[in-house]
């Protein structure tokens, strides 16, 4: 009896793991295999080892696209998650005001990656972009196409515009399920307005941090689309990121074994990364 | 009849149920009576077909039914939170069992008020749940389970949420309901007092294992062990060790007492003795009480009877009786018991004194 | 420690309030006592939170005001008025240990560390949880953060008044004991003015020296649990407390006696008639069943362990009736009357009886 019943729970299981073999597995295991090939074309293919390995993580290339991956991630990271607490600590609990905000808040993430770098490319122009203008006649010379610092003030700002809401929807989500009897008892025991944030609402907030982190992590670190249409990489390579660099290495100049080697050494990094993330993190909370 | 054999449940290693051997008959009332974490959840949802035991075998009527899902078996559920279909009017809410079930129309009517009208829940039949009190809603809840016509209905807590007054009313209510079905009702309880009110059967459950399972009255009175005798007494069971040597009773602290006649069999060692607290009292009715000197910790008062704690060399002691008796704390009182309310439990907890007559 | 003074406290959830209905809460005016022990008893709805909540200053009362000792203290915040609440679910800072917990209200006003030391280990002997200090408060039971979110109110010297909303909910009844009495002993010891607010009339007795029964946003009676027992004003009051609580009939008064159906039952003082709606209360502890008296029918015997509950029927009036553990329930059942136990009211209200 107990068995018929396990069998049927793996076959309902089935579909899942045939899309996941699919969509995931296939697809990285055909990655894995063009890593360790040479090929010129006519689908004639030479073994190259671990080749393309060595050549990636001893090219200068690589090494500053990562270090910009890096600086790009931390500072997406240090800007988005304390400026997501903040707004979502003072968004109102009830009333009109609610809907109000989650709607507001919920917009940057309906509009599609490419048309929110297409937005900033045109608002930072400065003939016509209204932010390009304003600042221009405030005497700044603003340039995101000729000067590297503000290629990235830009690509960081619309990162911030397009993804801090994600943050605040997370963290407003943990700070609404808090009962008032907490800030109440807060309030009975004399606690100041940071040890409230510090002792009730951080450690509520835990969990949903740990996925906002996770996922701002994630995904700033492997920002394509929008740097891609605003700055095209540039100027120089000042704003190619680790995805800029590889679509030009696999498609613009077709190694497609370099592309691939790097393609895992990608994916590893992530990996490596998330993991670290989340094992600090749910550690630290452990450990408290 | 619903039947558990040695049904035992293993999550991550931590053994929720041990061994579990229970037959339900039909038209009866069972409670399942323990603490909080005692398995009472877990029990049920193995019997509802929610869970699968880890060893052991669920039959109902004969038929092994141990994997067949909730879906499959004639099962109905009440839960402590009061859950509704929220959309739905009361009179809905009691019909969509039979919906589902695609009885006609003139049933599901004749059904929903009778079930209304047992519940007292007529006047409401237009509301929806949000518009009705925790009691009414409970109350819509229930006629859901009852018009389902389910072989077993399973309890869990129904009346914890509602306010003091509105659970004796319901717990009133309760037999008449089920004595008017064939179904087997079980009913968890984290309170004696509710099993006692309730009547019927109780099985008693401590750390996952049932320890008793008897007409409630009789468990009640006549536990087969410390721990059932723990698990069904509130206010608390007043324990305290003791040791036999010959025609003397030493009691942990010190005292010594003469065996009292009907106890004067047993072997010489070590017990534990354990008597209710409303076997207390504080004026000596027969010339053979037990009498001994106790502490007053603290006095509560209910308008009729006060609950005095106690504390007795290092035992923690509790006294239920009539009338209004305030003591100073730290007093020294004189305390009586009758030595047939006793109850004697060996050094692994069994009772050496089940069989005895009891005193009046 | 503090005397709480409600001032003709009235309080309406809705803007402008007309009428009685509207107001949850209805003309509260009385003086509790500093050191007093008081239980607010009452069925959902009745507005005792709403009392607690304007004690506590969350809610703000559309009329009336509120003094501690005298003083004004309607308009002052939570905070300013320095009292200690308990609720009905723990609340503690669960990534501080035990010991952070107590001390975290005495840092926050600035004590000094030498003094927060002292306070947080004499509170933390006087709830038993000592042994605890260091330990993470997030891993302990329902009953133990119950005692922490109270510690933080004992730890500190200046609180005006603890304050407890239905605490035991999510207690196991054992544990219930256990909590009573160490708040019983706590309150012996050290004098607290405390506020309980229970729909469980057992919590309420047992806890107060005063039990304020509240109805529809009215208080129906203030006394101890002995006169709530004995002498209940309102019949709300001898329904809601008592269980099963106390039989309620109509009667006829005719010349010093109650009349039910063709009984005559005498009353202890001579009556003079009444008006209105008249009916006799009597609690089932005070209905003997025996030989004697008025013949019943019985409709069920509840054998509760210390005692049984007979559900008997006085022609149509049900009556229940109280007996001792190993009492015979005779073949032939009789009720009769303890005089004692008699009240008689006039629409609801208690006019009279012993």
């Amino acid at each position: 009896m107990d068995k018929t019943w396990n069998n049927k729970a793996w076959f309902m299981v089935l579909p899942v793991l045939l899309l996941v073999a699919f969509s995931a597995v296939i697809p990285l295991m055909t990655v894995v295999n063009y890593s360790v090939q040479d090929t010129f074309g006519n689908n004639q293919f030479f073994w190259a080892g671990t080749e393309w390995y060595e050549e990636i993580l001893h090219s200068d290339r690589f090494h500053a696209a990562l270090g910009r991956n890096l600086v790009f991630s931390f500072i997406i990271l240090a800007i988005e998650v304390p400026l997501g607490i903040v707004i979502a600590l003072n968004m109102p609990r009830r009333g009109w005001g609610v809907p109000v905000c989650l709607v507001l808040m919920a917009l940057p993430l309906l509009i599609p990656w490419n048309v929110v770098g297409t937005i900033w490319q045109v608002f930072g122009r400065n003939d016509i972009g209204l932010l390009g203008h304003t600042l221009e006649s405030l005497g700044i010379k603003y340039n995101y196409v000729q000067n590297p610092l503000h290629a990235w003030f830009t690509v960081i700002i619309m990162d911030v515009w397009h993804w801090t809401s994600l943050v605040v929807l997370l963290c407003y989500a943990g700070l609404v399920s808090i009962p008032d009897a907490f800030y109440q008892a807060a309030k009975i025991d004399g606690a100041s307005r940071w040890a409230v944030f510090r002792y009730i609402q951080l450690p509520k907030m835990n969990r949903v941090l740990l996925i906002a982190v996770l996922l701002r992590f994630m995904d700033s670190f492997m920002i394509y689309t929008e740097p891609f249409v605003v700055t095209g990489g540039g100027p120089g390579n000042s704003t190619t990121f680790l995805s800029i660099d590889l679509v030009k290495i696999a498609i613009g100049q077709f190694d497609l074994g370099p592309a691939a080697a790097m393609s895992i050494i990608y994916f590893l990094i992530i990996l490596l990364l998330s993991w670290i993330f989340y094992t600090v993190m749910t550690n630290y909370d452990a450990e408290r | 009849m619903l039947e558990l054999r040695d049904v035992s449940k293993v999550v991550g290693g931590k053994h929720h149920l041990s061994d579990i051997s229970l037959t339900l008959q039909h038209a009866t009332l069972n409670v399942l009576l323990g603490p909080t974490l005692s398995g009472k959840t877990s029990l049920m949802r193995i019997m509802a077909g929610l869970d699968v035991p880890t060893s052991g075998s669920v039959w109902f009527d004969g038929k092994d039914v141990t994997g067949i899902p909730v879906q499959k078996r004639s099962v109905a559920m009440v839960y402590q939170q009061f859950i509704n279909y929220p959309a739905f009017t009361v009179y809905e809410n009691i019909a969509s069992p039979m919906r589902v079930a695609g009885l006609d129309a003139k049933t599901i009517d004749r059904e929903v008020r009778k079930a209304a009208e047992l519940l007292k829940l007529t006047p409401y039949l237009d509301r929806t749940p949000l518009n009705l009190s925790g009691g009414q809603q409970q109350r819509t809840a229930l006629a859901r389970a009852i018009v389902k016509n389910a072989k077993l209905v399973l309890l869990d807590e129904p009346l914890a949420n509602l306010d003091y007054k509105l659970r004796e009313e319901l717990r009133q209510e309760l037999p008449k309901i089920f004595a008017e079905s064939g179904t087997i009702f079980v009913y968890a309880t984290t309170e004696p007092h509710e099993a006692l009110l309730l009547g019927g059967n109780t099985a008693t459950l401590a750390e996952g294992r049932i320890t008793q399972f008897g007409p409630t009255i009789d468990v009640f009175r006549r536990p087969d062990d410390l721990i059932t005798a723990q698990t069904f007494a509130d206010p608390p069971l007043n324990t305290i060790a003791l040791a036999k040597f010959g025609k003397a009773f030493q009691l942990e602290g010190g005292v010594t007492l003469p065996v009292p006649p009907h106890l004067a069999d047993f072997a010489d060692g070590t017990y534990t003795i354990g008597f209710q607290p409303h076997h207390v009292e504080t004026t000596r009715a027969h010339p053979d009480e037990i009498a001994l000197k106790a502490t007053v910790t603290a006095t509560e008062i209910t308008g009729s009877e006060s609950f005095v704690h106690l504390s007795f060399a290092d035992a923690r002691w509790t006294m239920l009786t009539h009338g209004i008796h305030i003591y100073a704390p730290d007093e020294q009182i004189d305390i009586f018991i009758d030595p047939r309310n006793l109850m004697i439990f060996d050094a692994a907890g069994n009772s050496v004194t089940r069989g005895q007559k009891r005193a009046a | 420690m503090a005397r709480i003074d409600l001032n003709h406290i009235r309080h309406a959830y809705v803007p402008n309030p007309k009428s009685d209905k509207d107001y949850a809460l209805k003309e509260v005016h009385h003086s509790w006592e500093d050191g007093g022990a008081y239980a607010l008893l009452g069925p959902s709805g009745c507005g005792k939170t709403t009392l607690l909540n304007i004690i506590s200053g969350l809610l703000h009362p559309s009329h009336g005001q509120l003094l501690f000792d005298g003083e004004d203290v309607t308009n002052l915040s939570t905070q300013e008025r320095n009292i200690a609440q308990v609720f009905q679910f723990p609340v503690i800072y669960d990534t501080m240990t035990v010991y952070d917990n107590l001390a975290f209200p005495l840092r926050n006003r600035g004590v000094p560390a030498a003094e927060v030391d002292r306070k947080v280990k004499e509170t933390l002997e006087m709830i038993d949880l000592a042994s605890w200090a260091n330990k993470k408060a997030r891993g302990l039971t329902a009953d133990q953060k119950q005692k922490i979110s109270l510690g933080r109110g004992l730890v500190r010297s200046d609180v005006n008044a603890i304050l407890f909303d239905e605490p035991l909910t999510v207690i196991d009844p054992h544990m219930k004991w256990v909590l009573r009495s160490q708040l019983k002993v706590l309150h012996q010891r050290f004098g607290y003015t405390m506020v309980y607010v229970t729909h469980d009339q057992t919590e309420a007795l047992t806890f107060a020296q005063k039990v304020v029964v509240m109805y529809d946003g009215e208080i129906v009676q203030i006394g101890t649990p002995e006169e709530l027992f004995e002498r209940p004003k309102h019949t709300f009051v001898g329904y809601f407390i008592g269980s099963p609580g106390m039989n309620v009939m109509p009667v006829e008064i005719e010349s010093g006696a109650a009349r039910i159906g063709e009984h005559q039952i005498q009353l202890p003082s001579p009556a003079a008639p009444i008006g209105g709606k008249v009916e006799l209360g009597i609690r089932p502890e005070y209905v003997r069943l025996g030989r004697l008296g008025m013949p019943v029918q019985i409709a069920k015997v509840e054998d509760i362990g210390r005692h049984k509950i007979v559900r008997t029927r006085l022609g149509t009036q049900e009556i229940a009736v109280i007996v001792g553990e190993g009492q015979e329930i005779p073949a032939e059942p009789h009720i009769a009357f303890d005089p004692k136990g008699i009240n008689i009211y006039a629409d609801s209200w208690r006019v009279g009886g012993n």
